[in-house]
């Protein structure tokens, strides 16, 4: 891999150069790139909705969408179609700028993010040495685009709806970076290249398990998806902060929410399961990249096991679940993880 | 010169949104727009190699203190016109205060020289993390733990204002709901016709 990208990386250069000019390349060169690196985000995006509802189908013993191409292959595009050419309602006494920034403010973060997820130790697009700090930053950033939604739809549901998820989305980000902190203690490092590498002798979920559960629960509630998916209990709150939103602007919030979804399991991935390290040696003919997409796909794959498999959570569980239980608990592992390098180091 | 041209742009929004945050009628505006100004202030930090200073300023000012803003401007419903006719006459005390952090600012700028090359400075490749870590646990624990303190004794002293102990409290008993049984709960009645239960 690395040998292959020293060879031709030189060529596109040159290339480069005489086509753009030595001024201009780099910056087109960096668009390249982050095209190179989104195009396969936003794929995954697109086809995550289609394996939701085929998985679910599958467990509830349905067929699931199978009209539009082979297996319903082309029902992603279908949905795009119909989202992008539908009318885009706005509510009289809408605030527009913050109206239509909300739903970009949530999808934005999601993308940005990726420029420092690594995917193997060449193919990172920003090698930066606070890796985690930077995605635990700009992740946080998610629930304006929320309050924003519900505030500027100016409808009581909307609201009250936003006004839930924004505390939600606060509440389990905490124990989430909690819970990532004894993996940052065992590496010595905020590089997700160093955290990876740093578990090539055992993977951070066998010292960390507790920790791993309470990670992945966290993130299902971090990202509103069943059964934590509270801001759309249609039952109660219509559709949540989404309620005043139409077409392609509720579609942009549903691209937010999957991106989002992938991104947590590739971090899941890469912090506690070893990320593109193969769990034998004798498996290292198997391209890192594989098995980095098998263990953030079997992550993907639990998030829409459980939509098919819990019932929704009332609201003051949810709250005493992340205050009351996973905080605690994830302190008191960064305690013991201290305790434990500091005895073992010794 | 593309540093130069990202720190100029940066710059300005700063400026333009921190003009925006008092200048602008809608108060929700206003904190959308301190927001901006916390994101670019970021940016500028890291521009300055200080990219541990620019994370956290996101995750504590972005992610939790103007979230809080947010929340409580959104819920108050504040008729800020009534609040204008009496605004003339903070005016002395803002002065007063504007012109005391434009002094400070002042004398920081003609008189602090930083010592690029002084002894204590580290090698620009050391992780600003590690080295901050290093001070923060080491030269620094005494003023670090006191800072530490302080802000527990707020997070407890806005607990307890703001705590209000209801005569009767309406919390959850997961064990004592675990443990009734449909007899305890549920009482059958034969009611006569015309006559109603008791």
């Amino acid at each position: 891999m690395s040998e292959i990208l020293q060879t031709i990386l030189p060529i596109i250069h040159t290339f480069g150069e005489d086509l753009f000019g030595t001024l201009l390349w780099p910056l087109v060169w960096t668009v390249a790139k982050v095209v190179m690196l989104l195009a396969p985000v936003l794929f995954i995006v697109t086809y995550i909705t289609l394996a939701e509802r085929k998985i679910i189908g599958a467990m509830q013993v349905r067929p699931g969408p199978n009209r539009a191409g082979i297996f319903g292959v082309l029902l992603p595009l279908a949905d795009a179609l119909k989202l992008i050419t539908k009318e885009t309602i706005i509510p009289k006494h809408a605030d527009l700028p913050v109206f239509f920034l909300a739903p970009t403010l949530t999808l934005a973060p999601a993308l940005v993010v990726w420029a420092v997820v690594p995917f193997s130790p060449e193919l990172v697009l920003a090698d930066i040495n606070i890796g985690l700090l930077f995605i635990l930053a700009i992740s946080s950033l998610g629930a304006y685009g929320v309050l924003m939604a519900g505030w500027a739809s100016n409808s009581r549901y909307a609201f009250l709806g936003s006004m839930r998820s924004a505390s939600q989305m606060i509440s389990y980000e905490v124990s989430m970076g909690f819970t990532l902190i004894p993996v940052v203690m065992l590496t010595g490092s905020l590089n997700l290249v160093d955290v990876v590498e740093a578990q090539s002798d055992v993977w951070n979920i066998v010292p960390l398990l507790p920790l791993f559960v309470i990670y992945f629960i966290s993130v299902v509630a971090e990202t509103n998806r069943a059964p934590f998916d509270l801001p759309e209990a249609e039952a109660e709150l219509v559709a949540g902060f989404i309620t005043e939103y139409s077409a392609m602007s509720s579609g942009v919030f549903f691209m937010g929410e999957y991106a989002n979804i992938v991104m947590v399991s590739f971090l899941g991935a890469l912090m506690f399961l070893g990320g593109w390290l193969p769990p034998i040696g004798l498996l290292s003919f198997i391209p890192g990249l594989v098995w980095l997409g098998i263990k953030a796909g079997f992550l993907m794959f639990v998030f829409l096991w459980l939509r098919a498999t819990f019932p929704r959570y009332r609201y003051d569980q949810l709250m005493r679940l992340g205050w009351k239980v996973f905080l605690p608990v994830s302190l008191f592992w960064i305690f013991l993880t201290g305790l434990m390098i500091h005895l073992f180091k010794a | 010169m593309v540093a130069d041209i990202v720190f100029y742009l940066f710059a300005t929004i700063t400026v333009i949104a921190a003009l925006g945050v008092v200048s602008v009628k809608n108060q929700v505006h206003s904190v959308l727009f301190l927001v901006l100004t916390f994101f670019t202030t970021s940016a500028l930090f890291v521009l300055l190699g200080a990219e541990f200073l620019a994370a956290i300023l996101i995750m504590v000012y972005m992610g939790a203190v103007a979230i809080l803003f947010l929340f409580v401007v959104m819920m108050l419903d504040v008729e800020f016109s009534a609040l204008k006719e009496r605004a003339m006459q903070y005016l002395p005390m803002g002065i007063a205060v504007g012109v005391i952090i434009l002094i400070e600012l002042i004398v920081i700028i003609t008189q602090v020289h930083i010592d690029h090359d002084a002894a204590g400075a580290v090698a620009s490749d050391v992780p600003n993390t590690l080295e901050l870590g290093r001070l923060l646990y080491t030269k620094y624990l005494l003023p670090f733990e006191i800072a530490s303190v302080i802000l527990l004794v707020a997070l407890v002293g806005a607990i307890v204002l703001t705590y209000r102990e209801r005569k009767r409290p309406k919390r959850q008993n997961i064990q004592k709901q675990m443990a009734r049984t449909p007899e305890q709960s549920v009482e059958l009645k034969k009611v006569a016709s015309g006559e109603g239960a008791s």
